[in-house]
């Protein structure tokens, strides 16, 4: 049975993992005609296009819970830099192509273990959405790996910005890795992932990607979290305040 | 003089197929001033594709609802496939993509003028899918006869999606035009501001036109710019009608012994004016092409640096 509480969860579960996908998507296709030839602008609006996707298949199921007159668009464009729930790591700027292509490997690994727990949901409608976007999730892993390869055993320039990335990047992952209450009771019901039963997994599969590109993996000795509470980073706000002008400046418009 | 008399009767063979409707294909034999037009003007089309990646692009972060963030992205993203293919059809002439980009960047080689004027508002995409991609369209359908097999295919492939991007495009003014009424202001500014440039697209009146009279002898252009002038604006008409906005040309009227509209004068001073440099955006353009291929290039080098050194290991262990 699901009563009111559970509903309520799986509710911001939903938001929180279409925060996720939304703010991802919206910094990737910042990438299109500014990638270093045009089969990557087209490689990033994939990428970004699938994320965007998923925000929007989670935001419509969060409505679908609601029930209160909020669709897909009043969680993308109407929340604030406190309400939003997406992990630090998706709202970073997107730096240069070695850093988004260090997060898009550390997102990805990720996704894999992610989509597989949540594809076992005892929520139907969130193992619906795991299963179609684990392939996609397999694509973008194949072209994340690689470019990372390329870039740390590519040239000297190459791997110091690559190692850079990985370095500036590595205290944004623990985050991934922690479960608040609320994912816990979900986890409880068989309904959301566990998501400290993956880490041991995403570390072993970066270490090997990493160590293949003769990259150094860091150390764990800074950790930033606070993304499921609302506690961001600078760049969220600009992020939104962007991504919401003129969806605020016209209050009640259709499109 | 055996030189001068082959070479004549190459030519005079080559127009022959041409006449004819065959095809001409990349190891088939061509006068050099054939090849030099195509290269120019699937250049310049592959150039167009690819900066006016830029105008739209500027919305795809602030779409205003995620449906139409989507459908904009992968708009966007099918002018970079344009932008491919026709690169590709102009390597097939001899000449190699990074040419072609150094002629770009450098002012040598042309991209459409259109892409000069600014985004402003977000009725600027809708104007910009319904107006600018539908006079595309009417240019690349006729070019789907083109004389040079592997443009012409080109044609057919991004013909398949233009009329993906006008309909996305006319969407958008549909829904503006039916929304409040700052909405369907900002349909008309829009409307307004790109009309004229719309029409330009088509190039000058057929009388001024540098390449015209070749072109069409060789099939590369299959109708004039006027025709396909008047088929665009034949069209817009009734589709301005039925969003309910006022049409910016006040000359517009039914000639019933033409079966076409007339229309009133074209400001080609202002097309000249912006092609000349003095639009919004020209050097904004290819600034922003000139950053993203330089902010790249340590990229491409380590891509060939990667697939050196991934040679070199396959010479060493031959399993
Ligand atoms: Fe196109
Ligand atoms: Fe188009």
């Amino acid at each position: 049975m699901i009563d009111r509480q559970d509903s309520d969860d799986i509710l911001a579960y939903a938001v929180r993992l279409g925060d996720d996908a939304l703010v991802l998507g919206q910094r990737i296709s910042e990438w299109v005609s500014n990638g270093p030839f045009l089969e990557e602008d087209i490689a990033y609006a994939n990428v970004a296009l699938d994320f965007l996707g998923r925000a929007r298949m989670y935001y419509r199921y969060a409505a679908d819970l609601a029930r209160d007159g909020r669709d897909e668009d009043h969680f993308a464009y109407r929340r604030n830099e406190r309400e939003f729930t997406n992990l630090l790591i998706y709202e970073l700027p997107r730096g240069d192509f070695a850093f988004s292509q260090v997060r898009q490997l550390f997102v990805d690994l990720y996704n894999t273990g992610f989509l597989a727990g949540l594809g076992t949901s005892e929520d139907p409608q969130l193992a619906a959405i795991a299963a179609k976007t684990a392939k996609e999730t397999r694509y973008h892993l194949r072209r994340s790996r690689e470019w990372v390869l390329r870039l740390g055993d590519g040239t000297r320039e190459s791997h110091s910005r690559t190692q850079k990335a990985v370095n500036e990047l590595w205290g944004y992952t623990h985050e991934l890795f922690d479960v608040d209450p609320l994912e816990q009771r979900l986890a409880a019901r068989g309904v959301a992932v566990d998501n400290r039963m993956l880490r041991p997994a995403w570390y072993q599969a970066v270490s090997r990607v990493l160590d293949e590109a003769t990259l150094e993996i860091p150390g764990d000795d800074w950790a930033v979290r606070g993304g499921r509470d609302g506690y961001h980073t600078e760049s969220l706000g600009h992020l939104l305040t962007e991504l919401q002008y003129i969806h605020r400046c016209y209050p009640g418009c259709c499109w | 003089m055996g030189g001068n008399s082959d070479q004549a009767e190459l030519e005079r063979q080559f127009q022959q197929r041409i006449d004819d409707d065959i095809k001409i294909e990349p190891k088939d034999w061509m006068p050099d001033a054939y090849r030099e037009n195509l290269i120019r003007q699937i250049s310049q089309h592959a150039h167009s594709e690819v900066i006016g990646m830029q105008p739209e692009g500027n919305y795809i972060t602030r779409a205003p609802s995620l449906r139409r963030k989507l459908i904009l992205l992968s708009k966007v993203q099918d002018e970079a496939g344009h932008g491919l293919y026709l690169y590709s059809a102009s390597e097939t002439l001899g000449i190699s993509r990074l040419e072609l980009i150094e002629a770009l960047q450098s002012g040598a080689a042309k991209y459409a003028s259109i892409f000069n004027y600014p985004t402003q508002t977000w009725g600027d995409v809708g104007a910009i899918g319904w107006l600018v991609d539908g006079a595309a369209i009417c240019n690349q359908v006729s070019l789907q006869r083109t004389s040079y097999g592997p443009y012409a295919r080109g044609m057919i492939r991004i013909c398949k999606e233009e009329s993906f991007h006008q309909r996305q495009g006319y969407e958008i003014m549909l829904a503006l035009a039916r929304g409040s009424d700052e909405q369907r202001q900002m349909a008309q500014d829009s409307l307004n501001r790109f009309y004229w440039p719309a029409l330009m697209m088509f190039g000058p009146h057929d009388g001024e036109s540098a390449h015209s009279a070749q072109s069409m002898r060789w099939k590369i252009k299959r109708e004039t710019n006027d025709a396909l002038r008047q088929k665009f604006i034949d069209q817009t008409v009734p589709q301005i009608e039925f969003l309910g906005l006022d049409h910016p040309d006040r000359d517009i009227s039914w000639n019933e012994s033409r079966g076409h509209y007339d229309h009133g004068e074209i400001d080609w001073h202002e097309f000249y004016s912006v092609i000349n440099g003095n639009g919004h955006c020209n050097r904004q353009r290819l600034q922003h092409h000139i950053r993203a291929h330089q902010e790249g290039e340590w990229v491409r080098d380590a891509l060939a640096a990667y697939q050196e050194k991934q040679r070199q290991r396959d010479c060493q262990d031959p399993d």
